[in-house]
């Protein structure tokens, strides 16, 4: 747990030195990062089920949302151990594509 | 899609796998006819429908997408154990392909792939067809290595001691097995040695069916004879749960390798201990990628399993060929789950749609598992985890401190669970 932040710090500096700025060209990183919501959130952040769809809110809400369950500030089940697994970068890009998003 | 549009397409009625072979209603959402290139996906399950539906949306229709399955309905393995205990039917469980074809515009094939020819890039179909692909995504799931269970290498064998790890028509006659079974009877589950499809399914199935017993037939037990040394996924919560709901119920063995069975006599044989009879025996047997990965070339780990490259899921010895699935070599600590082979189908998606337009794949993939296994008909208990590309070892990691499991079962992630398998299903399939 402790050398988390460090690892991902590493990634972050790793990947800003050889691919900057890769992650705010490629407009279908947050695409493809979004996607790994799906199964529990729907196709495009919009729920089929009773989970919160996550299309079309608004990205500094997903954001702070997302900080708070990776500090554990934020009760739940499995989003506190999830949120944990993104870098603040790709909190950014996730957010940032569902906001963009029709509700449908 | 507007709701209105929604409703009419509902209205048109199921079309899914219909008598014809090949279904070709264009996509209503999508134009162009596969100028970008065609991609045949051999399987319909959550790695192949999911790459299938994802392939068409994230190309606009751009690429010609074909899936071959032979059943005329997916059936979700993830929730079958329900159907065991009693809390659900096998419907509940079912869900139509029909609108692949009509919200995506996939090419829907009833047929089985019997062969590929990687340099000529065809599949061959049982019916005799053939399909050309430019890229192949083969998403078949697991055969059963028969030869590991002697006796039970032949259908007659395999209609009376059940595996029920192909969710359908096994599920049912198991449930019907239990139903049948008298007050006072031996319910045992062998589990192969890990890796297996879906690494906690075997203990979620002794709870359901122990919950199942505790209600209808108290006197009877369940027993689990685990080929591990130990429960191979979400250990403490499942002992907890024999230990606490299903006390006097559950029993449970590790070191059980399975060498054979006697059909008749409904006994187990293992390498080391005794054997075990019982009134309803049910073998989970060894497995290994379906044949068609072998007709491909691409089984390239211990003769069971497939290499490939995490940044698309080509295979590592055959040129546009992708693996996906439970059918995979997998990375650390990644489970053969639905779950994982939904996210393998959008990493693979992304860069096949990169690929054929002459772009490279995204470098930094990312992957999540969330498993949840019902401990009765409401309580659940999950395990989650996130995987990251590692570009030094080029595979797929956990991210440090991330991931877990449930401090407990609760019905709130019951909840939780029937909300996954709602968009799951949706999102792989709708």
């Amino acid at each position: 747990m402790r050398t988390f932040p460090f690892v991902l710090a590493a990634a972050v500096a790793t990947l800003g030195a050889t691919q900057a700025p890769a992650q705010g060209a490629d407009p279908n990183l947050g695409r493809n990062l979004a996607a790994t919501c799906a199964n529990c959130h729907g196709t495009g952040g919009v729920s089929a089920g009773s989970v919160e769809s996550l299309a079309g809110k608004p990205k500094d809400e997903l954001v702070r949302k997302m900080k708070e369950f990776k500090q554990g500030t934020r009760p739940a089940t499995v989003m506190v151990q999830l949120a944990k697994g993104y870098t603040d970068e790709q909190i950014e890009l996730v957010a940032g594509w569902f906001a963009a998003q029709k509700t449908k | 899609m507007t709701i209105q549009r929604r409703d009419f397409l509902k209205a048109l009625g199921a079309a899914g796998f219909g008598t014809a072979a090949v279904s070709t209603l264009p996509g209503c959402a999508t134009t162009g006819g596969g100028t970008r290139g065609k991609v045949v996906v051999v399987g319909g399950g959550y790695g192949g429908a999911t790459a299938a539906k994802y392939i068409r949306m994230w190309s606009d229709g751009g690429i010609d997408v074909t899936v071959v399955e032979p059943n005329a309905e997916f059936i979700s393995c993830p929730l079958s154990n329900l159907v065991l205990g009693g809390s659900k039917v096998i419907a509940d469980v079912t869900v139509g392909y029909d609108n692949l074809a009509r919200r995506h515009g996939v090419k829907l094939v009833r047929d089985t792939a019997t062969a590929v020819d990687p340099d000529k890039r065809t599949v061959k179909l049982a019916s005799g067809q053939e399909l050309a692909y430019d890229r192949l995504i083969l998403s078949p799931g697991i055969d059963f290595m028969w030869d590991k269970v002697p006796a039970l290498n032949n259908a007659d064998a395999q209609a009376k001691i059940l595996h029920a790890w192909k969710a359908g028509a096994q599920t049912v006659a198991l449930r019907n097995q239990l139903v049948a079974m008298p007050d006072g009877g031996v319910y045992a589950i062998a589990i192969p040695v890990a890796p297996y499809r879906c690494p906690p399914g075997p203990y979620e199935r002794a709870c359901q069916v122990a919950w199942y017993f505790k209600r209808a037939k108290p006197k009877s037990k369940v027993l689990i004879l685990d080929g591990n040394g130990d429960v191979t996924s979400k250990g403490p919560l499942f002992k907890k749960a024999w230990a606490e709901e299903f006390k006097g119920i559950v029993e449970y063995r590790p070191n059980h390798v399975l060498t054979d069975v006697d059909v008749a006599a409904r006994t187990a044989k293992f390498d080391v201990q005794d054997s075990v009879k019982a009134d309803v025996l049910n073998v989970v047997p060894p497995q290994r990628a379906s044949a068609i990965a072998r007709s491909a070339g691409v089984v390239t780990a211990n003769d069971r399993w497939c290499d490939v490259d995490f940044l698309t899921f080509e295979s590592v010895k055959v040129k546009n060929v992708h693996v996906l699935g439970d059918a995979i070599q997998i990375a650390t600590g990644m489970p053969k789950s639905g779950h994982m082979a939904n996210q393998h189908a959008k990493v693979c998606a992304a860069a096949v749609v990169a690929l054929l337009s002459g772009q490279p794949p995204n470098p930094m993939p990312v992957l999540t598992n969330t498993c949840y296994s019902f401990i009765t008909d409401k309580d659940v208990v999950h395990v989650c985890s996130v995987h990251q590309y590692d570009k030094e070892k080029k595979t797929l990691l956990p991210v440090p401190g991330s991931g877990g499991v449930s401090p407990g079962m609760s019905e709130l992630e019951g909840l939780y669970a029937f909300n996954w398998a709602k968009n799951i299903w949706a999102d792989s399939l709708a």
